[in-house]
């Protein structure tokens, strides 16, 4: 397989336990204090590591989300 | 996770107390709070707008504005705060989601897409083919096209050649159409299982790939 094949072929593979972006988005709060507190947040909810692997926008508002809380003074 | 509302910490518990108060402390937490969604806003757009053609005074009117209506949206829904995190990140949820969907919607001020026949040959190129590897791929295309065309609903068809082949954002999708980012991913993500189960029984696809890790 060429490079490009392998990422389409990596594009097209699903996680069954992906639980999407609204459900990512509505408790991606709570995901982000266990990360920023050094918890094994994919541990504890498989389905939102799952989903944030595979979407790049919710991926990059978790990014976001997870900066902000480690780098704001509270 | 729960039904029980936790217990806020105390961090959290003073931002809310203050916030719900009136008076000069209300004040001044408003305007604290105003002035770190801002701060989580600006960075958020500017990490967000690489390749949007957003920047400059244009990039931090969108961040100040979205702060600002983040801001109206905490506050009125104080509320629904559950203290399964700290206030802050809760909070600050609110600015990066507005930012996004904002940027979402500039899409189409700039953009030059049409909504005419979809490009497939540019598939490939999508997933950093070469023009020669682009060249040599029409078959696998071909039979992506067949699959989109028979074994896709019209709906999953219409966002997966949005998405994959005219390489629009989510965001921007969610912004033109009118339903939420999971709506658009749910569609796309069962596309790409009925594609690649496509390709796999075609013999396209190695069956290496099936298992995540
Ligand atoms: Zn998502």
């Amino acid at each position: 397989m060429t490079d490009w094949q392998s990422a389409f072929n990596e594009f097209l593979s699903t996680d069954p336990t992906d639980v999407g972006c609204d459900e990512a988005m509505r408790v991606l709060e709570v995901y982000v204090d266990l990360v920023s507190t050094g918890l094994d947040a994919a541990e504890r909810m498989p389905g939102v590591a799952a989903h944030l692997k595979a979407c790049g926008p919710c991926q990059g508002d978790f990014t976001s989300l997870l900066d902000a809380v480690t780098d704001t003074p509270h | 996770m729960g039904d029980v509302a936790t217990e806020p910490d105390i961090d959290s518990a003073q931002w809310l107390a203050t916030l719900r108060e009136s008076g000069p402390a209300h004040d001044d937490a408003v305007a604290r709070l105003h002035g770190l969604l801002l701060r989580v806003g600006l960075r958020h757009a500017h990490s967000r707008a690489a390749g949007t053609g957003l920047g400059g005074p244009e990039l931090d009117d969108l961040a100040h504005q979205a702060a600002s209506d983040a801001l109206l949206s905490i506050l009125r829904r104080l509320d629904s705060f559950r203290g399964e995190s700290r206030f802050t990140t809760w909070a600050y949820k609110f600015v990066i989601l507005e930012v996004s969907s904002k940027i979402g919607r500039h899409f189409w001020q700039r953009a030059e897409t049409s909504w005419d026949e979809p490009d497939w040959t540019q598939l490939p190129a999508a997933f950093g083919a070469s023009p020669e590897e682009t060249l040599a791929a029409a078959e696998i295309v071909g039979e992506v096209q067949f699959a989109v065309a028979h074994h896709l609903t019209e709906y999953q068809r219409e966002i997966f050649v949005h998405v994959v082949v005219e390489g629009i954002p989510l965001d921007a999708l969610v912004a033109r159409l009118g339903i939420t980012r999971g709506t658009v991913y749910k569609a796309v993500f069962d596309a790409r299982r009925k594609i690649r189960k496509h390709l796999t029984e075609t013999g396209h696809l190695a069956q290496k790939g099936q298992h995540h890790d």
